[in-house]
């Protein structure tokens, strides 16, 4: 796995950059994961698709040299599904961010997972609407402030790990921007990994998240994180997963995948061995 | 020759014209277009996907056609207004697919399965913005299985998303029709290329040798969005919709005994059918009537109807709606004469009667209304 510092502009779009995040943000860690686990993978990037939906997470296509579908609020797994389905020879990798996936596009993330697309997946989760300024998301805990939350949010929050194992997903991990080592390797994991692949990426939101909860600056939340989870091995019990937020691998199954299980129903029915 | 659905036309059309890939949700009354892509393309080896929503069978469609795929889905009114954010996503992305929306009656979930023609400008501006807009319309099972090959054609030479608008009752009645068998597949590779993938370029897919950015984003020619990127994408839909409208092959009128006519029918999809026995009724009974009928809606023909307008005294426009096609009519004719609407949206047929009355009701300042009164 590439080290930090090491040259990753195969597949990094360098000429798009300075990014758009704001400083202090990790989703520019993320992006640096997933270019150093496809650094490490040797795939050519013009075999690879990233497609983002929208919100902060959803620019991560621009700064890859790999191809770019940078789709609509929510639903980047849909035309993520279309594409892999028309060729399965690409690899697919899915950037989207905790509203973009749990929110507005709730409804394909389980679908997707339900299916068992091969499709990885890398969910940036910041507890917040980034882009649109502060607002609660899904995934806001109770008592957190936004800034359609001042008081502390009533609403319980989604667990993203969780829905995943249950819409049937084969792969499910979770790791931190504070876990900058471990991140591209599960990252490389998932999309390796012949079927529908999770990675959550719990991140910081200084700006936003960090500000309306007095959690300081990008270092102070990158121990925050640190200190609200805790290495966990799979399978892990519902108590472990209730009790805190483990981070690791909780499900890793080998599972009829959807376009190959497609590709054997249109062989049964008699098309071609190209079909 | 033998009976066919409009919506088995349909499906029959799309492979025909080589459709490879389809995306879809049930919906009343243009499941059959679904069910039977399910049961034609997965022995072809082509794609067929039933998804969770309308929203995802376009977005899965665009996808698709990012593959290199000959992609299109099928719908009805709620799904068509679902739909509307990737018409908007497709023609910012010049992205080529097609949107067959067998129409219902509205708003909401209103007349399910009933007949309407009230998404005739829903299908032009549905999306928020701008944008060049291709419509094509049937009247009949050939010319639903017709217009679905010219969708695909239009779509790749344009670039852009093209909707094929049906009613309930091309869609569901059954014809008598000669059609080819489909041909076998072909799956077609993107070629390389090395011209930027936007503007006045070629559509290159993912796979033809360069990564390609695709964003709904404004963006310049090579897809990315940066400074002026928003002048790019003005341009881009600017010169598709001029030469679109340059184009003298999209057509769009067919004319039914309009020799002499002082009055004209205008109508679209099933109305025109009960407009050509209405218009028999009036030239047996002796009065100079006669018909347009529009097979493309947008971009309106505008010429045709300017010429029409220097013909005849007036133009009635029977829709299946309050009122949507003769809004570009009664532009297009600014004043050169009368023009009626005559508009219902209560899920019923016009009968021919209706429109012979409608007819014979025309303003008495041109001579057909005259004669007609005194009849």
């Amino acid at each position: 796995m590439p080290r930090i510092g090491e040259d990753l502009q195969r597949y990094l779009r360098t000429e798009m950059m300075p990014t758009v995040w704001c400083p202090g943000c990790g989703h520019g860690n993320i992006a640096r994961a997933i270019a150093a686990a496809l650094e490490h993978l040797a795939y050519d990037p013009e075999r690879v698709v990233l497609v983002g939906g929208i919100g902060c997470s959803g620019r991560t296509p621009f700064y890859f040299r790999t191809n770019a579908l940078h789709t609509t609020h929510g639903r980047a797994l849909a035309f993520a599904t279309g594409l892999k389905l028309a060729r399965p020879d690409l690899k697919v990798v899915v950037v989207t961010g905790d509203g973009d996936a749990l929110a507005i596009g709730g409804n394909h993330f389980i679908h997707a997972a339900r299916r068992n697309l091969d499709v990885a997946v890398v969910l940036y989760n910041n507890s917040i609407y980034g882009m649109t300024g502060g607002q609660q998301a899904p995934t806001t805990p109770v008592g957190a402030r936004s800034t359609t939350s001042l008081s502390g949010a009533i609403e319980p929050a989604f667990d993203a790990v969780e829905l995943a194992m249950a819409a049937g997903a084969s792969y499910v991990a979770r790791t931190t921007t504070f876990d900058v080592q471990e991140m591209p390797l599960l990252i490389a994991d998932a999309i390796e990994h012949p079927g529908f692949a999770l990675v959550e990426v719990l991140t910081q939101c200084p700006t936003y998240y960090g500000r309306l909860n007095r959690l300081g600056e990008a270092p102070e939340m990158l121990l925050w994180e640190r200190d609200q989870t805790e290495p966990a091995q799979a399978p892990i019990t519902r108590e472990e997963m209730a009790a805190g937020r483990p981070i690791g691998v909780f499900r890793r199954e080998v599972r009829p995948e959807f376009t190959r299980s497609y590709a054997a129903l249109c062989e049964r029915l008699g098309a071609g061995a190209d079909g | 020759m033998r009976l066919v659905m409009g919506n088995e036309a349909v499906a029959l059309g799309a492979l025909a014209a080589g459709c490879d890939f389809y995306a879809g949700y049930p919906i009343t009354p243009a499941s059959e277009i679904l069910e039977g892509m399910a049961h034609l393309l997965p022995p072809r080896g082509g794609v067929f996907l039933q998804m969770e929503d309308e929203l995802g069978a376009l977005a899965a469609v665009v996808g698709a056609a990012w593959g290199g795929a000959r992609a299109m889905t099928a719908t009805a009114g709620p799904g068509f207004s679902l739909m509307q954010e990737h018409i908007g996503y497709a023609a910012i992305t010049q992205t080529p697919c097609v949107v067959v929306d067998v129409q219902r009656g509205g708003p909401s979930t209103g007349l399910p399965t009933l007949p309407s023609q009230g998404d005739a400008m829903q299908a032009r501006w549905g999306t928020h913005g701008d944008r060049p807009a291709i419509v094509l319309t049937a009247a009949s099972v050939r010319e639903a299985y017709d217009a679905t090959i010219r969708a695909f054609a239009l779509a790749e030479q344009y670039r852009q998303p093209v909707v094929l608008l049906l009613d309930a009752v091309v869609a569901h009645m059954r014809e008598p029709v000669d059609l080819p068998p489909p041909p076998p597949p072909s799956r077609q590779r993107p070629r390389p290329s090395a011209e930027p993938p936007f503007g006045e370029h070629p559509f290159t897919p993912f796979g033809s040798g360069r990564a390609v950015v695709v964003t709904g984003l404004s963006h310049d020619d090579e897809g990315l969005p940066r400074t002026g990127s928003a002048r790019a994408s003005e341009r881009m839909l600017r010169a598709t919709e001029a030469r679109m409208a340059a184009d003298p092959a999209l057509g769009g009128l067919t004319s039914y005994r309009l020799d002499g006519a002082r009055l004209a029918v205008l109508s679209y999809g099933v109305t025109a059918r009960v407009a050509r026995a209405a218009i028999d009724a009036l030239r047996g009974a002796g009065q100079a009537v006669g018909g347009l009928e529009l097979t493309v809606l947008w971009p309106f023909p505008e010429q045709g109807v300017v010429d029409l307008a220097g013909q005849v005294d007036a133009i009635l426009v029977p829709e299946l709606n309050l009122g949507q096609m003769v809004l570009p009519v009664r532009a297009a004719v600014a004043g050169r004469c009368r023009v009626e609407s005559l508009g219902r949206a209560d899920g019923t047929l016009f009968q021919p009667d209706d429109l012979v009355a409608a007819v014979r009701a025309m303003p008495h300042d041109s001579p057909v209304g005259r004669e007609a009164r005194h009849a």
